[in-house]
């Protein structure tokens, strides 16, 4: 017995959390995507009657909405992230003197929580006493800036706090990125007389590739689980105008008591998430494992 | 010989003038940008020590004329999160109760299935650990309606085992994967000089692997603790009035429609609830920042 | 008297994948083996299978007379020394060496003794509280032996010990390896693919390739007549001539022809009474190659051949020639007159001469 036991305690230990993930994970995506066949209304029914659910999700105009958002939040926020970080990360590889305390600084949004994050921003663009009002003050009476409560601006107040939380963790992904490019070919460069600047371009950020992907796949996953940050900031509103899918699965679960379209709009988040981590995450172990 | 050196001095001390002004363009944006990440605490920050008169006919970036506290003592222990007006405090506590027993229990079970995987390979356990790995990365939108049930079926809705348990179950993943790359690195003769000495599969574990697991259990519980502290989605989906997170209830806080709209009190909130995670930052950024590149870039 | 290890039919597979196929190996106590083979040959494996730390998929193996083929490495009565050292990294070099008795619950006071013991042979008391980051690699390599001695195991397994040491730390450490074989007269599985420390320390060889057993012996056999081609040309340094021939019957002798660049053949006759087929492949050792006059006996043949390179190691001077096709060197003394371009008379020692089938690389003789 207590052979067996020493000979099998290494799955013994594993098992527990094996099957947790077994059932928590992919037990539970299962079951939603049982439900989200069903006609599920404020308590789950398990009789499936086909794809109803999706074509509901589909002709709701909140979901549309909800997608649209997703489309402009995650284009603008990855793209200018991207950007901003390898700005940013540049600017830092420049044997700069304080490069650990300007590091700190930048990174420190991400610490946060995205409920901090929000009740901040949400104070800052405050049309009647943030930024409109400072620059108001400042002699400029006519100046406008109502992102925060304009429906047709306020995804991009959301788009905004994002970054601010999530570029400086960008920038550090970078600058690790810089810091690995092998010193010899760029000394090789440096001898063969090229610019720093075609260093940058044709050498370093070349060989990062892996890196932009890594980022990518990171403010992709960010901006589709994106919920708090929307919770905090505007709520959704005005109206439901600034909707994403994640606030649009909570809204039906939790106060519409409409649990069929909640799963169905949690499948389709998901169906999005693995399409972008899956083949990451496989090439990445398979790498590993060669 | 000196006609000849002497443009070239010339160039040298050209292209080192624009050199410093490059230099001094290049910290002056660097300031910029460190102004464009401060200005939000610092307007927190001052916001939360004037009064709302202040506040009201006062500028965004202005200092407080007048340093006040108040604000900071109603957000923990008199604001209103709905009917109820007991500040911050309470949910702040439960926040601390979770956290805590929430880190500890995920660490624990994340060092030894990382043990296991990276040192005990057993057929099926690379497999294991990528069903383990994908875990991570589910929005949980798609596990909130069946945990809510089970929970419910439990008999822990709503409350703080509850979510602990929901906490520790979807962190495994991440904790798992933190332990697996750093023992993978360690060498399996490691493991074999123990066992051909009569060492077993726990003794092992106990007297090799943790001694020198210090800098990773840092980095795991940094990052649970960050990722625990900070969650709102678990927290505002599976807990009930009185056992509510700190994030939950700052939300609540802030968009509580009940009488004056008080900023500083918001604000005085939001720091307090962003002070923990914003501290074991400024304490171990090291270690916070290692675990934030290791749980995006494998390896 | 019984075996110290006993290894019969064993085979090990990873998947479909023959790692070890049908190995039979045996040896008596006090018996310094040397498994000794390329890298992925299977040895350190099969080392490792000795140890219990892979499961075996075929066959028997016992230690001092006892079946251990599913016994645990703790129950094996054995100790290692890995390549890495595998040293502890957190405890002192004294917790190093006295885990092993620890976890088996030795008292303090015999842990204490064995501890000074060891330390005191292998002249490591100094270190004694010292961590291994704080040790050199040659002191890293005592304290791994320290931690297999501290044992007094029926077996001792070491496993590339010396492979990370730099050249000259590896030439001293292999001679004391080889005092303290003979002052415990200890018994010793050794892994290496350095076929100089297999000769210098073993009393019996094991050559393994693809995971088969090449041949087994002492190294005198080993050295003076490999089982096959792959023998022949893995063990000894430099390698073994091995000139392709053709053999003919003449009398009791035999006609040796080896086809030469020049276009003529040079002939060699060997004494010996063989029977060998027409293609054969001939092997000679680089010393058994001699400058004209400096090599007498029975079989010695001496031939004029065109140096094409001279190359002086100090002690010796390597000539090399083209014979049959092949890079053929001599090891000549250091005085040679020997000139690249030039003729020179050389003595072939032609009763040192082994012989391998063309077709299987099998030994013929």
């Amino acid at each position: 017995m207590s052979e067996w036991l020493e000979n099998h305690l290494p799955k013994v230990v594993l098992a527990p959390s094996f099957i947790a993930v077994l059932i928590f994970v992919y037990g539970f995506i299962g079951w939603t995507a049982w439900v989200s066949l069903t006609r599920s209304k404020l308590l789950p029914k398990y009789e499936i009657k086909g794809f109803m659910q999706y074509e509901r999700l589909f002709d709701s105009p909140r979901w549309d909405t909800a997608i649209n958002n997703l489309y402009i939040f995650g284009a603008l926020f990855i793209a200018i992230a991207m950007v901003l970080g390898l700005l940013l990360a540049i600017l830092l590889d420049q044997k700069i003197r304080v490069e650990g305390a300007i590091r700190t600084i930048y990174l420190y949004p991400m610490a946060l929580s995205m409920i901090v994050t929000g009740t901040a921003w949400k104070w800052i663009l405050n049309p009647g006493l943030g930024i409109e009002s400072m620059v108001q003050g400042w002699g400029f009476p006519n100046f406008e800036f109502d992102w925060l409560v304009n429906p047709d601006y306020a995804i991009y107040t959301i788009v905004m706090a994002a970054i601010w939380q999530s570029s400086g963790f960008v920038m550090a992904l970078f600058l690790a990125g810089l810091r690995s490019v092998d010193g010899e070919i760029i000394k090789a460069a440096q001898v063969d007389g090229i610019p720093t600047w075609r260093i940058y371009t044709a050498i370093i950020i070349p060989s990062m590739a892996p890196i932009f992907l890594s980022a990518f796949i990171v403010l992709a996953h960010l901006a589709i689980k994106s919920f708090d940050l929307v919770i905090a900031l505007t709520g959704g509103g005005p109206g439901y105008a600034t909707d994403l899918p994640a606030t649009y699965m909570y809204a039906m679960a939790f106060s519409r008591g409409d649990i069929g379209q909640a799963a169905s709009s949690a499948m389709i988040m998901m169906l999005v998430v693995f399409a972008i981590v899956v083949p990451y995450l496989y090439s990445e172990l398979r790498a590993k494992n060669d | 010989m000196t006609d000849l050196s002497m443009p070239q001095t010339q160039t040298r001390s050209q292209s080192a003038t624009g050199k410093i002004a490059l230099r001094w363009l290049l910290y002056i944006l660097l300031g910029l940008f460190a102004l464009y990440y401060l200005m939000p605490l610092f307007v927190m920050l001052t916001t939360s020590l004037k009064s709302l008169e202040e506040i009201r006919t006062g500028s965004l970036i202005s200092l407080p004329r007048e340093v006040s506290f108040d604000a900071w003592k109603t957000a923990w222990s008199g604001a209103c999160t709905g009917i109820q007006c007991e500040g911050l405090r309470p949910y702040f506590w439960n926040s601390v109760l979770i956290a805590v027993p929430a880190v500890a229990i995920s660490t624990l079970l994340g060092a030894l299935n990382g043990y296991v995987v990276a040192q005990w390979r057993f057929k099926g356990a690379n497999i294991i650990f990528s069903l383990m790995l994908f875990g991570c990365f589910i929005p949980f939108q798609v596990v909130l309606l069946p945990m809510a049930r089970l929970l419910g079926m439990m008999g822990i809705a709503g409350t703080i085992p509850g979510l602990i348990f929901v906490h520790v179950i979807y962190g495994l993943g991440f904790t798992t994967l933190f332990f697996r790359n750093y023992y993978v690195t360690i060498p399996a003769e490691l493991t074999k000089a123990a066992r051909v000495d009569g060492a077993g599969f726990l003794r092992i574990f106990w007297s090799i692997f943790l001694p020198l697991s210090l800098p990773i259990v840092v980095v795991t519980v940094i990052w649970q603790f960050t990722q625990i502290w900070n969650d709102f989605l678990f927290g505002v989906s599976f807990s009930q009035a009185g056992t509510q997170p700190v994030t939950v209830a700052l939300n609540n806080i802030v968009n509580s429609t009940t009488g004056v709209k008080e900023y500083n009190v918001d604000m005085a909130a939001a720091i307090i609830a962003g002070l923990p995670t914003l501290l074991v930052y400024v304490v171990a950024g090291k270690y916070f920042i290692r675990g934030l590149t290791a749980g995006s870039v494998k390896g | 008297m019984a075996p110290i290890l006993d290894i019969n039919n064993l085979f090990k597979n990873y998947g479909a994948t023959e790692i070890l196929k049908d190995i039979n190996i045996s040896i008596e106590p006090g018996d310094f083996l040397v498994l000794v083979g390329p890298s992925g040959c299977g040895k350190s494996t099969l080392l490792n299978c000795i140890a219990g730390l892979e499961p075996i998929s075929g066959g028997t193996l016992s230690i001092g007379g006892k079946d251990m083929t599913h016994v645990s490495p703790k129950d094996r009565d054995i100790a290692m020394v890995f390549q890495s050292y595998a040293l502890y990294p957190t405890m002192t070099v004294a917790k190093n060496i006295t885990f092993g008795m620890k976890v088996r619950g030795v008292d303090q006071a015999t842990q204490d003794a064995k501890l000074k013991e060891v330390a005191s042979l292998l002249q490591i008391e100094p270190l004694l509280n010292r961590r291994p980051s704080q040790l050199s690699g040659g002191q890293r390599q005592r304290v791994a032996m320290g931690r297999a001695l501290v044992r007094d195991p029926k077996l001792f397994l070491f496993d590339e010990p010396l492979s990370n040491l730099d050249a000259k730390l590896r030439v001293e450490m292999r001679t004391e390896i080889k005092k303290l074989h003979q002052t415990l007269d200890a018994s010793i599985v050794y892994v290496t693919h350095d076929q100089i420390e297999a000769m210098t320390l073993a009393t019996k060889i094991v050559v393994l390739k693809g995971g088969v057993v090449q041949q087994i012996g002492t190294p005198a056999e080993i050295y003076n007549n490999p089982a096959n081609l792959f023998v022949a040309d893995f063990m000894g340094s430099p390698a073994m001539n091995l000139i392709p021939a053709q053999a003919t019957k003449n009398g009791s002798g035999t006609e040796i022809a080896i086809a030469r660049e020049t276009g003529d053949t040079l002939v060699l006759k060997d004494t010996r009474d063989l029977s060998l087929p027409k293609d054969v492949i001939l092997g000679l050792r680089p010393e058994d190659i001699a400058e004209a006059g400096f090599r007498a006996g029975a079989g010695v043949q001496e031939a004029a051949c065109l140096v094409d390179m001279v190359e002086p190691a100090g002690a010796d001077t390597y000539v090399v020639s083209e014979l049959g096709g092949k890079q053929v060197t001599a090891r000549l003394h250091a005085e040679t007159s020997a000139q690249a371009g030039e003729m020179l008379n050389l003595a072939f020692d032609m009763s040192k001469v082994s012989y391998f089938a063309k077709e299987t690389g099998e030994r013929l003789n």
